[in-house]
């Protein structure tokens, strides 16, 4: 696509607010439709237009498979994480109540960590199974 | 007969699924069959989200000035759903690749043949 | 409906994939008319949008035209028509589109949309019970989601080895 500068521009312009939209629904899933699952899509939709327009190679420059499949587990880890210091802080696995001073609070703060992760997960996942069939297709 | 004609939307996701269906059944190319399964699959999720909804309802999201919520249970169930839905979707969609890569083709019939050759 | 019975039809592969797209866009906008906004924007981004991508990657891989069927589609065709009408017929006994009185929304779902503002305090209801309520479901789904990950980089992640065993075999 190096000759046709429509998608390019067009691109350009819009990967940025897609890569922001993402993070505001990821933040925003308590107020608003949202939450970990659709910023992860959200975000990988990003990276896969770019990978689309630019070649998969300036992806892979920019956001690296490796890093990207280190963020697979680390998704995973982090909600399991959450469960575990649930329960060392005598609570039962994620019972998000005990993890701060006031029931409400530690419920705010549990969902936002639990929801960082399930995104975190989902847009490595999107983004590494791209990333896997693209690399097919150069070999 | 107002009650028989408030279950369209079963209907039409039935039309859909078994529209799903027999793109898999009927069908002997792989790729095509996977894109029915992604259609069947789609009418599941649409069959749960109309079973959610509430006369009257608005999005199950708190706001002022709203009394009557829409059901929010099926769209948890199927917000998961959609996103595993598309991740077994690439497994399978790999699996056809490396069919290809050891047949040479991704027609049911022949690689049926392939295997009973072998 | 159109979409689907379309894909059905198309005997090229490429249109088959966008049609596809559009039938999950149509989906999502159905979604958003019956009130669940997060659900309508997942389906429209991941159906239309990450699903025809991987699907036209696909197909770049291999073949891009179905080939004609060897055998009419009766037999089929008959299973269908015989698990659509029987499915049909379970429905008699559903609730109306919208019923406010439906089982559905009996047990569970007034204690939540009842009791979560003072215990969870989130105005997002579906944000609520995925996270809080459900939270440990959305655990497992998200192991599967994992999984799913995992099993197509073992798939397809040897792309550069393979390459290098085909050479040797080729010499």
């Amino acid at each position: 696509m190096k000759r046709q500068s429509i998608p390019r521009v067009a691109a350009k312009l819009l990967i940025p607010y897609i890569l922001l939209y993402a993070l505001y629904v990821q933040w925003h899933g308590d107020y608003g439709p949202g939450g970990g699952f659709q910023a992860g899509v959200i975000f990988a939709a990003g990276v896969i237009l770019h990978a689309i327009v630019f070649d998969l190679r300036a992806s892979q420059r920019a956001l690296s498979p490796r890093i990207v499949q280190l963020l697979i587990p680390l998704g995973l880890l982090l909600y399991i994480g959450v469960g575990v210091v649930t329960m060392l802080k005598g609570g039962t696995f994620l019972n998000y109540s005990v993890l701060q001073h006031d029931p409400v609070h530690g419920q705010h703060l549990g969902i936002l960590l639990v929801e960082l992760g399930v995104g975190t997960t989902v847009a490595g996942v999107m983004i590494s199974i791209f990333y896997a069939f693209g690399e097919t297709v150069r070999s | 007969m107002a009650d028989v004609l408030g279950l369209y939307n079963y209907w039409v996701v039935i039309v859909l699924m078994m529209t799903g269906f027999y793109i898999v059944v009927a069908r002997d190319n792989l790729i095509k069959k996977v894109i029915g399964l992604s259609i069947f699959q789609t009418s599941v999720f649409l069959l749960f989200i109309t079973v959610g909804k509430v006369d009257g309802g608005t999005a199950p999201i708190l706001a002022e000035g709203f009394e009557i919520y829409s059901n929010p249970l099926p769209g948890v169930l199927i917000l998961t759903a959609i996103v595993v839905g598309v991740a077994t979707t690439a497994v399978a969609l790999g699996l056809v690749v490396r069919i290809n890569e050891e047949y040479g083709t991704i027609e049911e019939g022949e690689i049926h043949v392939q295997d009973v050759e072998a | 409906m159109a979409t689907a019975v379309r894909i059905a039809r198309l005997r090229g592969l490429f249109s088959a994939a966008i049609v596809a797209g559009i039938y999950s866009l149509l989906g999502a906008c159905w979604m958003s008319v019956l009130d669940q906004p997060d659900v309508a924007f997942t389906e429209a981004s991941v159906g239309a949008g990450i699903s025809t991508v991987l699907i036209l990657v696909t197909l770049s891989l291999t073949t891009s035209e179905e080939k004609e069927p060897e055998h009419t589609p009766l037999l089929p065709l008959i299973v269908i028509l015989i698990t659509g009408a029987a499915l049909v017929y379970g429905t008699i006994d559903m609730p109306r589109l919208g019923d406010p009185d439906a089982q559905v929304h009996r047990h569970v779902a007034p204690r939540y949309i009842d009791e979560s503002p003072h215990e969870v305090a989130v105005p997002n209801l579906v944000t609520a019970v995925l996270a809080s309520y459900r939270g440990y479901d959305t655990l497992g789904e998200t192991a599967v989601i994992f999984t799913a990950g995992i099993g197509v980089l073992i798939l397809l992640g040897g792309a550069r080895r393979r390459r290098w065993v085909a050479d040797e075999d080729d010499e």
